[in-house]
């Protein structure tokens, strides 16, 4: 939820009022973030974001060079290279898109590039379907990507321009997701609000900087670069004598992008009037709540719509929805949960043998406290089938009932589903 | 011990063995493409360090190090996954004097892609410190014929401006030896052995060269290290071109073709001398062009040499020099000869 | 051999920190190139082809730096006037 404040720097009618989808909102704010290189390859329902900023090529709005590559594998792998070379660099993607690019998302998180990737969550094949569930982004939450989720159009744009800050923060170096729910946000039209220009490239420093490191053949730091004058070779063959300590400084890497995810969330909410909870999480109506629903992404608008509703009925519900799904922020949204009765955990993918994604996340954050909630786990929406609010408020009458009871007969229930 | 303190380019007499390059950001120019031996050597030092760890005899380095010879100023080398890759970057040490990139094997070209437009982008924003950085790629067989094909033709369609060599070793010898679309008809691997029933490979090898000239990109090559200052020249004009230029180097493997270790030069000349592998350059205006010694021997074709001389240095090949497969040696001969054939109807230079 | 570094000393983005010229490969050798300057022409084939680097000009002679050399003979097989012998290296 977009909370106001009084006094932004640049207040609301300095900033442009534009009416678009998800998908030009995203190419609006890569637009803005003086992005070098763009390699991207068409993908429903992402393709829009690659028209939108080929337009801005063709009419020389931009300076970043567009390399409309063969494959989605391509599109990372030019990213990879260009980032190497000290580049900002963008793609996007969506479903079997991302599959394709999984090898290289891996190599793009070691060789610590902050590439910012737009997801447009789709299901993935087969059945081919276009269409919205987060199976996409759940197959790369290994990967050692930063994942965020928003939950409408206007926190597409906002979280495109801060995933660049996050990124190249010297704290994090690592490749950034930002995920918008395929149609529900990629194609639907909001009306938005979108900094000047030159307050963006404020925001973000200018051209982006690389960091510096040591190596034994330089007296000094030099740029973690591709650069001739002080050459440094990228993506070399590690054995089992090196290859834990880089894997350890991915692990410390993330420990630091919490904090990093909340600075920028607090600046750009001075600069814009616009935030979103912590940047981790947004909770709404949780202190006292006997029945908490978590959920990512857009649904998040209707669990709230709900919650609202119920809460005006009486009825003792709040709801957390999950910004930042990597790194996983377990302490913070156990902290939240463990006064609840019952926890419903919505997730809009499976793991087939398995529970949803977030269930298991949520269960590790909780499994050290003596007194804690139920879990149950929603599993919703698979192939973009409709949560309605319906759906919804039938959902927490079943969590209200199991607060009720005390326990949970199905732990994994599947919502909207036809048997 | 390379030298710690940063050394000027071109070396001057007297410098040390080995070096870093240093392109200073003020550096201008170009470095000179240098064709007499003894200046080479006083003024010339490689890209690729000694200390690396490709096998005794191995044609990959001299392939890369020719090649650096030929360079023109800052560049940046991509390097698909494959024995040249593992073996140069054995962490923590690398044995590149340029900046230098791995990805993944199936990619290089797309990684060159960026790169190459990560340059264009600083240089239309004023943060490109030099006139040019060049980008080469150098990619084996597995990666350029088979699995990186893809991504090496787009790139190629886009037009990017880089050079990419291929050097072919004819099998996947990183893994240990199995056939590739590289790999010659009849050649043993260990994924094509000879049996009982099967002569090896049973299908002829990819013609990767003039696939990358159907893509009528501005430079298409073959070189081999034999050949040396043909190569060095080949690669000079791949680089100057602006666009995508393809060179299709011939890297003997002792351990894949099995032949003695002191034979990388010799089996690459005689690859030439028989015309398995015909030396030859392309360019949009002027065609096919034979070069260096596959030129001499269209002039004179008594100096064309059957394919058993390339064949008896090597192991992988000995099966067909016995005398009950005296058809398949046949055989591969015809398909030489066909090929050689062809080449010459269509090369611009060769004798009418 | 130097004590391997724990994460913390290590350079981000696995960016390999040594050269690999302070990793000598002479050990591989069974053979090891000697070269009759005498005999050389100083046609510089050797260093040309020399897949290790290995050959050294040093404006005046050939040298062979045994601590990168691998003995593979390419050098005395090019070697237009058989200045280059392999002789067998001493087994410890």
């Amino acid at each position: 939820m977009t909370e106001a404040v009084k006094t932004p720097h640049i207040p609301l009618e300095k900033q442009k009022l534009l009416t678009v989808n998800g998908d030009e909102a995203v190419a609006w704010a890569a637009k803005q973030s003086l992005v070098d290189v763009v390699a991207a390859y068409p993908i429903t329902p992402q393709t829009i974001i690659v028209e939108k900023f080929s337009e801005f090529v063709a009419n020389g709005e931009v300076h970043t060079e567009f390399v409309p590559v063969e494959s989605e594998h391509s599109a990372m792998s030019a990213c990879v290279g260009a980032a190497a070379a000290g580049a900002r660099a963008f793609t996007a993607t969506a479903a079997n898109g991302l599959a394709l690019m999984w090898e290289i998302l891996y190599i793009a998180a070691s060789l610590r590039l902050p590439i910012v990737l737009a997801v447009a969550n789709r299901a993935l094949s087969a059945p081919i379907n276009i269409h919205c569930d987060h199976s996409d982004a759940m197959g790369m939450r290994d990967a050692g990507w930063v994942q965020l989720f928003v939950e409408n159009v206007q926190e597409a744009y906002d979280t495109t321009i801060q995933a660049f800050k996050i990124a190249e923060d010297e704290r994090v170096l690592l490749p950034v997701a930002v995920n918008l729910d395929g149609f529900f946000l990629s194609h639907t039209l909001e009306n938005i609000h979108i900094l000047p220009d030159e307050a963006v490239h404020e925001f973000l420093g200018g051209y982006r900087k690389v960091p510096k490191v040591k190596v034994d053949y330089f007296d000094e730091e030099v740029p973690l670069m591709l650069n001739p004058a002080r050459p440094l070779s990228f993506g070399p063959l590690d054995l089992y004598d090196y290859y834990f300590e880089h894997k350890m400084h991915q692990v410390e890497a993330m420990k630091r992008v919490p904090e990093v995810v909340r600075e920028v969330n607090e600046k750009w909410y001075e600069l814009t009037g616009r935030k979103y909870g912590d940047g981790v999480l947004v909770p709404y109506e949780v202190e006292d709540a006997d029945v908490i629903v978590t959920v990512l992404g857009s649904t998040g608008g209707t669990v709230r719509h709900i919650v609202k509703k119920l809460r005006r009925e009486g009825k003792k519900v709040g709801m957390v929805r999950i910004r930042m799904f990597r790194p996983f922020p377990h302490k913070e949204l156990a902290e939240i949960l463990k006064n609840a009765k019952v926890v419903g955990v919505m997730d809009r993918a499976i793991s087939f043998g398995s529970y949803g994604p977030s269930f298991l996340e949520i269960n590790t954050a909780l499994y050290d406290y003596k007194e804690k909630p139920l879990l149950v786990n929603y599993v919703y929406g698979l192939g973009g089938r409709d949560a309605p609010p319906e759906l919804l408020e039938k959902m927490f009458h079943e969590l209200l009932s199991d607060a009720e009871k005390g326990f949970v007969e199905k732990k994994l229930r599947f919502l909207g589903v036809r048997e | 011990m390379a030298q710690q303190t940063l050394p000027q380019i071109p070396i001057k007499k007297g410098e040390p063995a080995y070096k870093l390059w240093i392109f200073e950001p003020e550096w201008k120019g170009e470095l000179p493409l240098i064709l007499n031996p003894r200046q080479l050597a006083e003024q010339k030092r490689a890209a690729i360090l000694p200390g690396h760890r490709l096998c005794a005899g191995c044609a990959a380095p001299i392939i890369v190090k020719l090649a650096s010879f030929a360079f023109r100023g800052p560049t940046i080398v991509v390097n698909a996954t494959g024995c040249l890759e593992v073996a140069t970057t054995i962490f923590p040490y690398t044995s590149w004097a340029v900046p230098w990139i791995h990805n993944a094997f199936e990619n290089a070209a797309a990684t060159a892609s960026g790169v190459e437009s990560a340059i264009k982008a600083f240089k239309k924003t004023g943060r490109l410190p030099w006139d040019h950085v060049d980008v080469v790629v150098f990619g084996g067989d597995g990666g350029t014929f088979d699995i990186g094909l893809q991504s090496l033709s787009g790139a190629a369609e886009r037009g990017h401006d880089f050079l990419y060599i291929l050097y072919d070793n004819e099998a996947y010898m990183n893994t240990g030896i199995q056939r590739s679309g590289g790999t010659p008809k009849y050649a043993w691997t260990t994924t094509s052995p000879v049996g009982s029933v099967l002569p090896g490979k049973t299908q002829h090898k990819k013609p990767i060269a003039d696939i990358m000239v159907a893509h009528r990109i501005p430079y298409v090559a073959t070189a081999t290290p034999a050949h040396w200052l043909d190569l060095m020249k080949k690669v000079r004009k791949g680089i100057e071109v602006n666009g995508p230029a393809f060179i299709h180097a011939l890297s003997s493997c002792d351990r894949g073709w099995r032949h003695d270790t002191a034979l990388a030069i010799e089996v690459s000349r005689r690859a030439v001398d028989t015309c398995y592998f015909p030396l030859w350059e392309w360019t949009p205006e002027k065609g096919y062009m034979l070069t260096d010694r596959s030129l001499s021997i269209a002039r004179n074709p008594k100096l064309k040499q059957p394919i058993e001389r390339f064949l008896e240095v090597q192991g992988r090949f000995k099966h067909l020099l016995r005398p009950e497969n005296r058809h398949l040696l046949r055989d591969l001969q015809e398909w030489v000869d066909k090929v050689w054939e062809d080449l010459l109807n269509r090369a611009v230079n060769a004798p009418r | 051999m130097t004590e391997l570094r724990g994460y913390k000393e290590l350079p981000i983005g696995a960016v390999p920190f040594r050269l690999s010229t302070d990793y000598k490969t002479g050990d591989w050798r069974a053979l090891r190139p000697v070269v009759d300057n005498n005999k050389c022409v100083k046609c510089m084939l050797c260093w040309i082809f020399c897949p290790d680097m290995a050959i050294i000009w040093d404006g005046e002679q050939i040298k062979v730096n045994y601590d990168y050399c691998k003995g593979c003979g390419i050098c005395a097989h090019e070697c237009p006037v058989k200045a280059i012998d392999m002789v067998p290296e001493p087994s410890e």
